[in-house]
């Protein structure tokens, strides 16, 4: 969904090829996968059915030929969509309850489920410290995102460990 | 694990009161690592950097820095122990606020006998490598928490300490500033092989150690960290 709104959003500045669209995508967002032509190409169909691309044909031939435009709907699509909130996601949290209740059920240590996680994901908030330190303001900001996320999921699991006696307590009734 | 043990706390014991802070408390510092304590509040985790530093003396248990038994040292034995090989940064109210930041930085010079002119040289260039060399005239009260806090981180690495104890140094920042300060400060303890035991409830500020230790009532549950 957000490649295609991006890909919008990258003709907003004026039209281009397929092959102009897939670089400056892989420029800006593509740090962890490029876009595939065909992804490209796949997606800019699916815009132009829906009126929010249009296709200006240059002369000659060569398969390079057409040139995408936003049109004014698309327009609008994508400025509504920038300024519409994401919705939250869910994160690991009703499985890692599902592991926690049943080790308080099986008499395991629930504890020591919690710690296991929080551990990785202090293992992963360190990765993207490190990572952090080497890189530019747009790694910076990439990363500052997964560790705040990472960070509200970890303040959850101490909660949570600090809770495990009343949890066990109320499984146990 | 290649680097050498270089401060140990063995089965550490503390009662305040009817609280038992540390409750067989144990904990290994390797020469150069940085070594988050986290847990929750109450949980022993400042009682233990005290015990580890030599400010507090658990009732049993043994603390052991390079092979010498701290809790067996005299007090003043411990002090020039402290002043010549630790480092402290703390949340704030560390500075003294009638001197400069760069007096500050060169007070633990001067207390170890070296010349006015030196000490003051070599805090400069403390000042400067943390970034807070415009303030080193003046008095901390006059600069903002973050600089304070790396006023406060160049006070305790100008001796060049072999272990820097640091008891939440970003509490009182907000993020930018305590991202700054983690920043230069970890990366200033790597440079001169310091190791640091950092005590933080905050995980963005334990996410800079090589290795965490949870403790939990008065007791430690370490990971290790394996990269």
């Amino acid at each position: 969904m957000s490649v295609s709104f991006a890909l919008l959003g990258l003709l907003e500045n004026g039209p281009r090829h397929g092959y102009d669209l897939k670089r400056s995508y892989d420029d800006a967002f593509g740090r962890d996968r490029s876009l595939h032509y065909g992804q490209v190409y796949s997606t800019m169909a699916r815009l132009l059915k829906n009126g929010l691309v249009e296709v200006e044909l240059e002369p000659g031939d060569g398969p390079d030929r057409k040139r995408y435009a936003i049109t004014d709907a698309g327009i609008t699509d994508i400025e509504a969509w920038i300024g519409r909130p994401e919705k939250p996601e869910p994160y690991l949290q009703s499985t890692l309850y599902t592991k926690v209740v049943l080790a308080l059920m099986t008499g395991r240590d629930a504890s020591e489920v919690l710690d296991t996680q929080r551990a990785e994901h202090l293992r992963l908030m360190r990765e993207m410290t490190h990572r952090k330190a080497q890189g530019d303001l747009a790694d910076e900001l990439i990363c500052d995102h997964v560790l705040f996320h990472l960070e509200a999921d970890l303040r959850w699991l101490e909660l949570t460990t600090d809770r495990l006696d009343r949890l066990a307590a109320q499984i146990r009734r | 694990m290649t680097e050498q043990t270089l401060l140990t706390a063995e089965n550490l014991h503390l009662t305040f009161g009817e609280t038992k802070a540390l409750d067989g408390a144990s904990l290994h510092v390797r020469a150069g690592e940085v070594v988050a304590l986290m847990g929750p509040s109450g949980s022993g985790k400042s009682t233990l950097l005290h015990c580890l530093a030599g400010i507090m003396a658990p009732e049993s248990g043994r603390v052991v820095y390079d092979g010498r038994d701290l809790t067996a040292m005299s007090d003043t034995e411990r002090s020039t122990l402290r002043r010549g090989e630790f480092g402290f940064v703390f949340q704030f109210g560390q500075l003294v606020p009638e001197l400069t930041c760069r007096e500050n930085v060169a007070l633990p010079l001067r207390l170890s006998g070296v010349g006015r002119r030196e000490a003051h040289r070599t805090a400069t260039s403390w000042l400067e490598r943390l970034d807070v060399a415009d303030v080193a005239d003046k008095r901390p009260g006059q600069a903002s928490g973050g600089q304070g806090q790396r006023v406060a981180v160049a006070r305790a690495l100008v001796t060049q300490p072999r272990v820097v104890f640091a008891d939440e140094p970003t509490g009182a920042l907000d993020s930018l500033n305590g991202e700054l300060v983690m920043k230069m400060f970890i990366a200033a303890a790597r440079e001169t092989g310091a190791a640091v035991v950092l005590v933080t409830h905050e995980p963005r500020v334990a996410a800079y150690s090589n290795r965490e230790a949870v403790v939990r009532d008065g007791r430690v549950r370490e990971q290790e960290f394996a990269r």
